[in-house]
């Protein structure tokens, strides 16, 4: 069978488009690169869509946990504890089978026991648990001046927000960011080694990997691959940041400009 | 456990509780807590040798050896770790096979990876099949705690290189003026002077490890996640004295809740270490210290 057809077999599997069958003997190299590929298509969905959406939450949080008031201030706070103080992991399994519950009550909560919604919930709190935290220090930081001068303009509420507090906030938060985006990217590999089944074996990437070092009992081959397939998402990650990052900052001085770092210091 | 468990249909409903959680199985899921604390235990001081092996090797004059380093703590952070621990403990299992293989069995002809097969002479087998149970264990828990000191070395070596950076070069300048070696340089001026530098950066690394500890079930060892799935599935009459229903949820919640309470308890020791640590220290938080005194 030729590699083209491969392609054509197997480049969507993950999705269920194409052949049924998993390849199950005489693994070709052109089969674990077409499928763990095509696996990569739920791990960019899941990191797209919860970064989209855990973008805004995290701005409401953020802004939250820095509010004078404590019933807008506790329940940040302990939003954000919760999300960043328990391991992902534990957090997938304890979703999964909290929607299981859901289920028997009503019918509506369906959904949420496959990985397609469920695990996207989950990374969606995770991850607006972390950034909220970056987007909190990001407003701790913010110059006096700043506000200062939006104030002497006269600006209050809403439009001093959105025009001078929300642009510095994200021009200051955004390496930490950078940084966020990829972990997640890294982190939605746990969906399918989590509670959430493979159903009809639609998995990530790293789920057919598995599939692979398992059944030829050779990791060298499908865990380079993934890898590989991870670096690439990584620099692209940092490519489109670094535009945004550069559009953010188009105001400053060339050299005030905080450069990107390809290797942030701060962890996960 | 206790005296009033012989027929636990019969209790009411705290004594039923009481005598349902010091079962024989969770008993063994209270010792898989021992589990974890032990993987932190050796792999935190292990992965941070690593770390400080690899920091050393990219600053290297020798270039190979700063190639290596500098890989390792590159490429390690470009892929996710759950890719490595899955990656290392065949990897590495096979490696030590093969190594044996070669040594035990020297007059063995044929191929060691026939197809789909990884093939060592039986006097290669790690561990041996005849090895009592234990052995078995004691092999996986060990494969594990090495899998992690080698992706939470490379992330320690990011640390710990960034910190024997942050060193103020008129330090080394004024050992190499005083006439000490490279060397020396290295062991007295420069490794006592990073911790300070490395703290914030290792303290977050810790935090990092104790939430990558459940990834252990993923290793094939028994511990909390192992349990908790096993003793939250519902139970039946016949199975047990003790039938419930599902309650897997209740399981997980309470491992969120140790995990929680775990990482708040390291943030309170570590905050004060830091504050120790910092006492006296010609940096910014040294500085704010003493003002404030």
């Amino acid at each position: 069978m030729s590699c083209a057809q491969t392609i054509m077999d197997y480049g969507l599997r993950s999705v269920g488009i194409g052949e049924r069958l998993l390849p199950r003997a005489d693994f070709t190299l052109c089969q674990q690169f077409t499928l763990i590929g095509s696996g990569m298509l739920w791990n960019i969905y899941f990191g797209v869509i919860a970064l989209a959406a855990g973008f805004f939450f995290a701005t409401a949080l953020a802004v939250g946990k820095a509010s004078p008031n404590p019933l807008i201030r506790k329940p940040s706070e302990w939003f954000i504890f919760i999300f960043r103080g328990s391991p992902l992991f534990i957090q997938f399994f304890f979703g999964y089978f909290c929607f299981l519950s859901l289920k028997q009550v009503s019918p509506i909560f369906d959904p949420l026991s496959a990985a397609w919604a469920g695990a996207l919930v989950v990374l969606f709190f995770n991850t607006s648990a972390y950034s909220a935290e970056i987007f909190y220090g990001a407003l701790q930081s913010i110059p006096k001046g700043d506000t200062e001068a939006a104030d002497a303009y006269g600006m209050s509420g809403w439009p001093r927000f959105k025009r001078i507090i929300w642009p510095t906030m994200l021009r200051l938060a955004w390496p930490a960011y950078t940084n966020e985006a990829i972990f997640l990217f890294h982190s939605t590999t746990l969906v399918f080694f989590s509670g959430f089944p493979a159903w009809q074996q639609r998995g990530d990437a790293l789920y057919y990997a598995n599939y692979f070092a398992d059944k030829t009992f050779n990791p060298f081959v499908p865990y380079p691959i993934l890898a590989m397939y991870f670096i690439l998402l990584t620099l692209v990650i940092i490519g489109i940041f670094g535009i945004i990052n550069k559009k953010l900052n188009r105001h400053l001085p060339q050299t005030a400009r905080p450069k990107m770092k390809l290797m942030p210091q701060i962890i996960r | 456990m206790f005296t009033f468990c012989t027929d636990p249909a019969s209790l009411p409903d705290w004594q039923w509780m009481a005598c349902y959680l010091t079962t024989g199985k969770h008993m063994s899921l209270y010792w898989s807590v021992g589990t974890v604390l032990l993987l932190l235990a050796i792999t935190a001081p292990t992965a941070l040798l690593f770390g400080f092996g690899g920091a050393s090797a990219a600053r290297a004059g020798f270039a190979p050896l700063r190639w290596f380093g500098k890989t390792y703590i590159a490429i390690v952070r470009g892929v996710p770790d759950i890719a490595f621990f899955l990656f290392f403990v065949i990897a590495l299992d096979q490696m030590f096979e093969y190594i044996r293989h070669r040594i035990l069995c020297p007059d063995w002809t044929e191929a060691v990876r026939q197809g789909n097969d990884f093939v060592v002479c039986a006097a290669a087998k790690l561990p041996l099949g005849n090895a009592p149970q234990w052995v078995h264990e004691v092999y996986g828990f060990a494969t594990a705690v090495l899998t992690f000191a080698i992706v939470f070395g490379a992330f320690a070596a990011n640390v710990l290189y960034g910190a024997m950076r942050a060193v103020p070069s008129a330090q080394l300048e004024t050992a190499a003026a005083y006439g000490m070696n490279q060397r020396q340089t290295f062991w007295r001026i420069l490794v006592p002077q990073m911790w300070v530098y490395a703290l914030p950066g290792l303290s977050n690394l810790w935090m990092v490890l104790i939430k990558a500890t459940p990834l252990l079930f993923l290793l094939g060892v028994e511990d909390i996640v192992y349990w908790a799935r096993e003793l939250g599935g519902s139970k039946t009459p016949r199975f047990t004295d003790y039938p419930h229903g599902d309650w897997r949820m209740w399981y997980f919640l309470a491992l969120l809740v140790f995990y929680l309470a775990f990482t708040k308890l390291s943030e309170v020791v570590l905050d004060r270490l830091m504050a120790r640590l910092t006492h006296g220290q010609a940096t910014a938080a040294g500085e704010a210290q003493r003002k404030a005194a």
